[in-house]
């Protein structure tokens, strides 16, 4: 009985020390990322969309804090995942308003990261659910995921360069499933073309969209305005 | 042969018939420009009803290049219509009036005269497509502004950068002259036959939509004579706005999806313009003309 006793209070106060031991990690993530008020940037975005023909295009990134994050092609059309591109780490870990489980380790591009679940505690929450992947260490954020109510599930892979000391990273990845997409003939006057069409093994194989932003250049600290994010 | 085409050039901008065709543009056009900057948001929603599930797209998308494109879809299927109104009329015409057989006693052979009501036409026709560009392109950036060009085809959709869209409408516009001087070439060809005006004009408009009918109905019967006939490759222009893309799924800058398809057009309107002057002039020559 008492053995029986003594491992349960040993199972629990492990528990605890490990559920601390996240808590405190994603909270030192999240004091580093806090080192950003606001920042510009210059990147080029790829678009890779099955449904999709766009050139690589230069693009700038605004955020500010708590959580406005715009990105604007210059003078041009940019597309970008619906709801997906404005979940940025910073805005992720934002607020203190989650519940961070640990759940393990894993290896990203060749790096021990850890893997913490954070759970909001807000119920209007769009978020379900993030899963970060933290290089320890360094205190960067690897990779995320993040599943949302509206806009389904995202994954942003994150690398990082000469802003890692802001945890900042220099080419972010996102992948995000696409719907199908069809217009009919009558709508875009089209009924002289004779494409072949796309077989179904290409369409699942291209399921999923990816947009890539390689940043060049970062402006840290130095003030956006908030008509930037209008 | 110059004093001629001047004098074919006078008799056809003299006719108040000629500035139908340019009225008519100019008020089609003039009714789009004017619809889409009242309430060019709704058609642009209505047209990304189905991208927008999982994109969004940032930026002005209804800008003055997007405008045109919209206007040359609608437009060139229709010009052909105004461009037969003169070409069909260019000998019929003639001798409706009474006046081809005195035409025919001036020093000049019958071919030299053909040649010279052929390059007439060709002049009003070609003015025709400037006066089109110069509103649809020209004026729709002058109130819409430029940006890339957003194209929503029927599965894809293709981004064009702002650098990258004039010289495609350049190569647009000019593969279109080539299109309706074919159409004008098949006017001018049947209007050999006739006395009255009437006939070729509505027999060029009945041709054309009759072959318009078999190239864009997808029946495996009609497949062996599409690539032959003039209508299949009317349309090509819109192959300069398809870009080609890497093995990597990005854009080539410059580059055009299909570039032997406009290469082949090319080809067979050329074919379809000798043709038709070449049997114009054939039979005109031997053509007894009692009128």
């Amino acid at each position: 009985m008492q053995k029986c006793f003594l491992f349960v209070l040993v199972f629990q106060l492990s528990f605890l020390a490990n559920a601390q031991d996240i808590n405190a990690l994603v909270k030192r993530v999240k004091t580093k990322l806090d080192l950003v008020n606001d920042y510009e940037a210059d990147g080029n975005m790829k678009t890779d969309v099955i449904f999709i023909k766009a050139p690589i295009g230069k693009v700038k990134v605004y955020f500010k804090k708590p959580n406005h994050f715009r990105l604007k092609k210059n003078g041009g059309i940019s597309l970008l995942p619906k709801g997906g591109v404005s979940v940025n780490m910073s805005s992720l870990i934002a607020t203190n308003d989650f519940v961070a489980i640990a759940a393990g380790e894993s290896i990203v591009n060749g790096t021990n990261t850890k893997v913490v679940k954070l759970l909001p505690s807000n119920d209007n929450s769009d978020i379900v659910l993030t899963t970060l992947y933290i290089d320890e260490p360094n205190l960067l954020v690897k990779k995320a995921i993040t599943t949302t109510k509206e806009n389904g599930t995202y994954e942003m892979e994150m690398r990082y360069g000469a802003f890692a000391q802001y945890g900042l990273p220099e080419k972010v990845i996102f992948s995000f499933n696409t719907k199908d997409y069809k217009l009919p003939k009558g709508v875009t006057l089209e009924f002289d073309d004779n494409e072949k069409p796309i077989s179904d093994a290409q369409k699942m194989k291209n399921r999923k969209g990816r947009v890539e932003i390689t940043y060049s250049n970062y402006i840290i600290n130095k003030g956006v305005s908030d008509s930037m994010f209008k | 042969m110059w004093t001629i085409i001047q004098i074919e050039l006078f008799k056809i901008f003299r006719r108040p018939r000629t500035y139908i065709a340019f009225g008519a543009i100019a008020a089609l056009i003039g009714i789009i420009q004017f619809g889409l900057k009242l309430d060019g948001k709704s058609y642009t929603d209505f047209l990304m009803k189905d991208i927008g599930g999982s994109m969004e797209i940032e930026g002005n998308v209804l800008n003055g290049y997007l405008i045109c494109y919209i206007m040359l879809q609608l437009l060139l299927v229709h010009v052909p219509l105004l461009v037969a109104l003169i070409a069909a009329d260019m000998i019929s015409g003639e001798a409706n009036m009474g006046t081809l057989r005195l035409l025919l006693s001036k020093p000049y052979s019958r071919t030299e005269l053909l040649l010279a009501k052929f390059f007439a036409a060709t002049v009003y026709t070609l003015m025709l497509l400037v006066w089109l560009a110069f509103l649809a392109l020209v004026v729709s950036i002058w109130i819409f502004g430029v940006g890339d060009l957003f194209l929503m085809k029927s599965s894809y959709v293709v981004l064009l950068n702002e650098a990258d869209v004039f010289w495609r409408y350049t190569g647009a516009f000019c593969f279109a002259a080539l299109a309706m001087v074919t159409v004008a070439a098949l006017g001018f060809f049947l209007s050999i036959f006739s006395e009255n005006s009437i006939g070729p004009i509505v027999a060029t408009m009945s041709i054309i939509v009759f072959f318009t009918i078999l190239s864009t109905l997808n029946i495996p019967v009609f497949n062996i004579i599409k690539p032959y006939l003039f209508t299949t490759h009317l349309n090509s222009w819109k192959e300069f706005f398809d870009i080609k893309v890497s093995d990597t799924n990005d854009a080539i800058i410059g580059s055009i999806q299909n570039p032997q398809r406009i290469i082949n057009s090319v080809f067979v309107l050329i074919l379809h313009i000798v043709g038709f002057v070449g049997a114009s002039i054939w039979v005109f020559n031997k053509k007894d003309v009692l009128s």
